[in-house]
């Protein structure tokens, strides 16, 4: 499944500065659906080169991280059972900044 | 900043960053003639910043803390416009008006105190997102008690600016990075007429007239 995975607010810093990802992704073994409960880990393994605490805490994003679906906050699609289809995107912002 | 911290080690870091930017940001407006100085605080430092001071019984910045507006009856009045807005909110908002902004981590605030409070306050408003709000208007009704003894307000010997000690923080400070005194200004005083912090005034105060030091007379500036 071909998804475009954005990366913003300080986060791209932990996949070599890059904001935009094109990837593809398949659902696991003996499933038709891709849920966000599956992309999170594939990302934190594939695309997260350092400091995963920064994004992940426990199987969700880490707490001040807004997840955008399609810029639209995720928690109206379902949160971690938000179901992808092709050709989404999903953004990743850091809210936490600032001094 | 980054010499300061060579001198004062990884401690203590936003006691001197804070202190100086507020210093530098007063001035700077005082310069600039303006009327009025304008942060962006946003719900969540507020939120932080209450339970920062229950934390550390601080009892007068927790009786001021969540003022919309602050030094009302100094030259240049703070205020605080978005002290009800999420920062969820706010990057949203930057997010799709494609606003560019500044995201980059502060290196040397990994320990703060404050980064605690604010992990908190996220896990919070994930389970509950109105802890945020209420907890700001929890800060707002607070009443010190009577019986507590607040500090007053007074103006530094040294700048002219305001401070409720004999020195101001920012002067204390700088003294302290002046002689190689890193801890000079840190740490609470027990008590309004600690031993600890009187000395040192006093020790610094002795020194006024023969010193060479960078810090700018406030009264040299037109308020």
């Amino acid at each position: 499944m071909r998804l475009t995975l954005e990366f913003g607010g300080g986060l791209e810093l932990l996949c070599n500065s890059i904001k935009i990802h094109h990837v593809d992704v398949s659902p696991k073994t003996g499933e038709d659906t891709l849920s966000m409960r599956d992309l999170l880990p594939w990302i934190e393994s594939n695309l997260i080169k350092e400091r995963p605490e920064m994004f992940v805490k426990g199987d969700c994003v880490r707490p001040g991280v807004l997840v955008l679906i399609n810029d639209c906050d995720w928690e109206l699609c379902g949160s971690l059972d938000a179901v992808l289809e092709e050709k989404d995107v999903v953004v990743f912002i850091s809210t936490l900044h600032g001094g | 900043m980054d010499e300061i911290v060579k001198t004062i080690g990884l401690k203590n870091n936003c006691t001197f960053c804070g202190v100086f930017r507020r210093q530098a940001l007063d001035r700077g407006a005082a310069l600039m003639r303006a009327d009025k100085l304008v942060t962006g605080h946003n719900a969540d430092d507020m939120a932080e910043t209450v339970l920062l001071n229950i934390l550390r019984g601080d009892i007068a910045r927790l009786s001021r803390c969540t003022f919309i507006i602050t030094g009302e009856d100094g030259p240049i009045p703070r205020c605080k416009p978005f002290k009800y807005t999420y920062e969820k909110e706010i990057v949203m908002y930057a997010y799709f008006k494609k606003l560019d902004y500044f995201s980059t981590e502060c290196i040397y605030s990994p320990n703060a105190y404050r980064g605690f409070a604010r992990e908190f306050i996220k896990d919070l408003e994930r389970i509950r997102p109105q802890a945020i709000l209420d907890i700001i208007r929890s800060g707002e009704n607070f009443r010190i008690s009577t019986s507590t003894k607040m500090p007053e307000q007074g103006t530094c010997e040294r700048c002219g600016y305001i401070s409720s000690q004999k020195l101001c923080k920012a002067c204390l400070l700088l003294e302290g990075l002046n002689r190689g005194l890193p801890k000079l200004g840190i740490g609470r005083s027990r008590g309004l007429n600690s031993a600890k912090e009187d000395g040192e005034q006093r020790m610094l105060r002795s020194e006024v007239k023969g010193s060479n030091l960078q810090s700018k007379q406030c009264g040299t500036l037109d308020f």
